[in-house]
């Protein structure tokens, strides 16, 4: 599998980054080189194999439903550069 | 009970999927153990798993996964003994994580089914799809000022149970239903609590139109509509919309829509299709999620008695319409308080359709008129019972009875106090009746003649001026009889 130009610059749209000419054309070269070592895989025949999910043998944690009262506006807003009485303030979203 | 819609040249029919957002009614989030209480301070309820910093790692709240899997129970649902928690991948202010943890390929309910009942008696299936669980998402206030958008992250992270239903629906008086009907299974399951005002439970419409018989049209979904008039009326305009752009010669575009509620009309959302590339895959922070079944089968044992079985045991047990009884069984408070009245007396069984009157059209309309949910009703069940066992042992007619419920609603009284103390037992003495059709023929003489110079309609005035000398308190049946053999002697 092979990149183009296109596929990066869309891959940068969605992750909202802004690539200069010369960037895009770095990570080019990165990630096909990228692909074509993952894809070395494919010599390997997985037929008969189940995909796995993660290579941890434990069975997923779950936790009681109890809720902790934490009053965070405080502290959740601290870093926030922009703010209105509680709320984070961001540039307008328009729908 | 035809649903096409008659267009300036064919008909056309309406072809509707749901998708319907229902809140888990849990104490805490989903992945975190903050809060998930309505109404709270901004962004009081935020840990810093919702506010997804750096390192934090989710955990699952073992409830929200019981009532997912309850919940697919009461749909008649398969459940998936493995399913996998997968990140959908977009930007948006009230998203801190820059994804939603949600289900994709292996959602943790398949495929199940719910009943929909019309008004002539007839009910119809509605297939579901899936049912998968989700984060939930932030507000954002988009109103408050011209530049900015205020967010507060307390939703964000409330866990959400995804129902997908086929595109069996045709109208919008079928989606009308089919939401009720699920917001009824999930109130009587206790895993939602099926507040629509405070957006407990929201719907995503999907809809198109086609020529009956043919291939589905190209379909628009109409997102976050919160209450069943707004769904209804979006799919009323947005069908309308669809068949005049197709007879005028146009395409429909696939298209996300927004739903104005004051104006009533559908347009489509700003962002392009291209935001809409999720990019699923397998969240690596959380390991596939397993329920034997054991655990399953547990479960199967809270399950409480659903509006179906309720329906079927009113429309076998007590001979109820299937209609009546699903309109009876569908806000399960409603419910109780019936089945309490049956319980509070072994003679009202056979009863159940005048109960059922008394309670869906004369306390229903006192309640409506002071806004007083039944659960708070000011006349318990026994008492109501109990009204209508005097109305059905000709204690008092059919009539006064309705006084009596005004008097036990602002009262609280037993009937049968507040009949005593106005007087208002009926008069099944047949001498006293006698007296007072004796009366009232004497002091109409003019009519009595008429009458028997053959104007038969004058019997009702006959009937009425007795009924208003006894105070409503004659028994009909014995008056009417008592007159008409005082006039026929009169011949």
């Amino acid at each position: 599998m092979k990149l183009d130009t296109n596929t990066i610059n869309k891959i940068a749209k969605l992750a909202r980054i802004r690539l200069s000419e010369e960037e895009a054309k770095d990570l080019l070269k990165d990630m096909n080189s990228i692909l074509d070592w993952v894809e070395q895989l494919n010599e390997v025949n997985t037929d008969s194999v189940k995909p796995l999910a993660n290579i941890s043998s434990s069975i997923l944690p779950q936790r009681k439903d109890e809720a902790k009262d934490i009053n965070s506006s405080d502290e959740i807003l601290k870093n926030s550069p922009d703010k209105l009485e509680g709320y984070f303030a961001v540039p307008k979203v328009v729908e | 009970m035809s649903n096409l819609i008659k267009g300036k040249k064919y008909e056309w029919e309406t072809v509707i999927g749901l998708e319907i957002h229902a809140q888990v009614k849990s104490n805490s989030k989903l992945f975190s153990n903050s809060s998930t209480a309505f109404g709270s301070k901004p962004n009081s309820q935020v840990s810093l798993v919702d506010a997804a910093m750096p390192g934090m790692l989710p955990v699952i709240n073992k409830y929200c996964i019981e009532q997912a899997v309850k919940t697919g129970i009461g749909l008649k649902a398969k459940i998936n003994n493995y399913s996998v928690f997968d990140r959908k991948n977009y930007f948006y202010a009230d998203l801190p994580q820059g994804y939603q943890i949600s289900q994709y390929k292996y959602p943790i309910v398949g495929e199940g089914k719910v009943i929909i009942d019309f008004k002539d008696g007839s009910s119809k299936d509605i297939r579901i799809v899936r049912l998968h669980l989700e984060q939930d998402a932030g507000k954002s206030l988009h109103d408050q000022n011209p530049k900015k958008t205020y967010v507060d992250l307390n939703r964000s992270g409330v866990a959400l149970m995804e129902i997908v239903s086929e595109p069996d629906i045709r109208s919008a008086d079928e989606a009308g239903l089919y939401i009720s009907k699920i917001r009824s299974i999930l109130m009587y399951l206790g895993t939602c609590d099926g507040n629509m005002q405070e957006g407990s439970l929201r719907a995503d419409v999907n809809i198109s139109v086609r020529k009956p018989g043919y291939e589905y049209g190209t379909r628009c979904e109409i997102k976050n509509l919160n209450s069943i008039k707004f769904i209804k009326q979006a799919i009323n305009y947005e069908s309308q919309r669809q068949v005049e752009v197709l007879e005028e010669g146009g395409v429909i575009e696939q298209n996300t829509l927004l739903f104005n509620t004051s104006t009533g009309k559908t347009r489509p959302m700003r962002s392009k299709e291209e935001a809409h590339d999720y990019r699923y895959f397998p969240d690596p922070d959380l390991l596939p999620l397993e329920i034997d079944q054991e655990e399953i089968n547990k479960l199967k044992k809270t399950i409480p008695e659903l509006p179906d079985d309720r329906k079927k045991r009113y429309v076998e047990d007590y001979n109820l319409s299937n209609y009546d009884a699903s309109v009876l069984t569908a806000d399960k408070l409603v419910s109780d308080y019936f089945d309490n009245i049956i319980k509070s007396d072994k003679t009202l069984k056979e009863s159940s359709k005048i109960v059922v009157n008394w309670l869906t059209s004369e306390l229903f309309s006192l309640l409506n008129e002071k806004n007083i949910e039944i659960n708070n009703s000011p006349i318990t069940p026994e008492n109501l019972g109990r009204l209508v066992k005097l109305i059905k042992e000709d204690i008092i007619s059919g009539k006064i009875a309705k006084d009596v419920l005004v008097e036990m609603f602002n009262t609280k009284e037993d009937p049968e106090k507040i009949i005593e103390r106005k007087g208002l037992k009926q008069v099944t003495n047949t001498s006293e009746i006698e007296i007072i059709v004796e009366e009232v023929l004497e002091e109409n003489k003019k009519m009595v003649e008429q009458y028997l110079s053959g104007k038969d309609k004058l019997l009702g005035f006959f009937v009425g001026q007795s009924m208003q000398k006894s105070k409503g308190k004659a028994n009909p049946k014995i008056l009417n009889e008592i007159l008409k053999s005082k006039l026929s002697k009169k011949h």
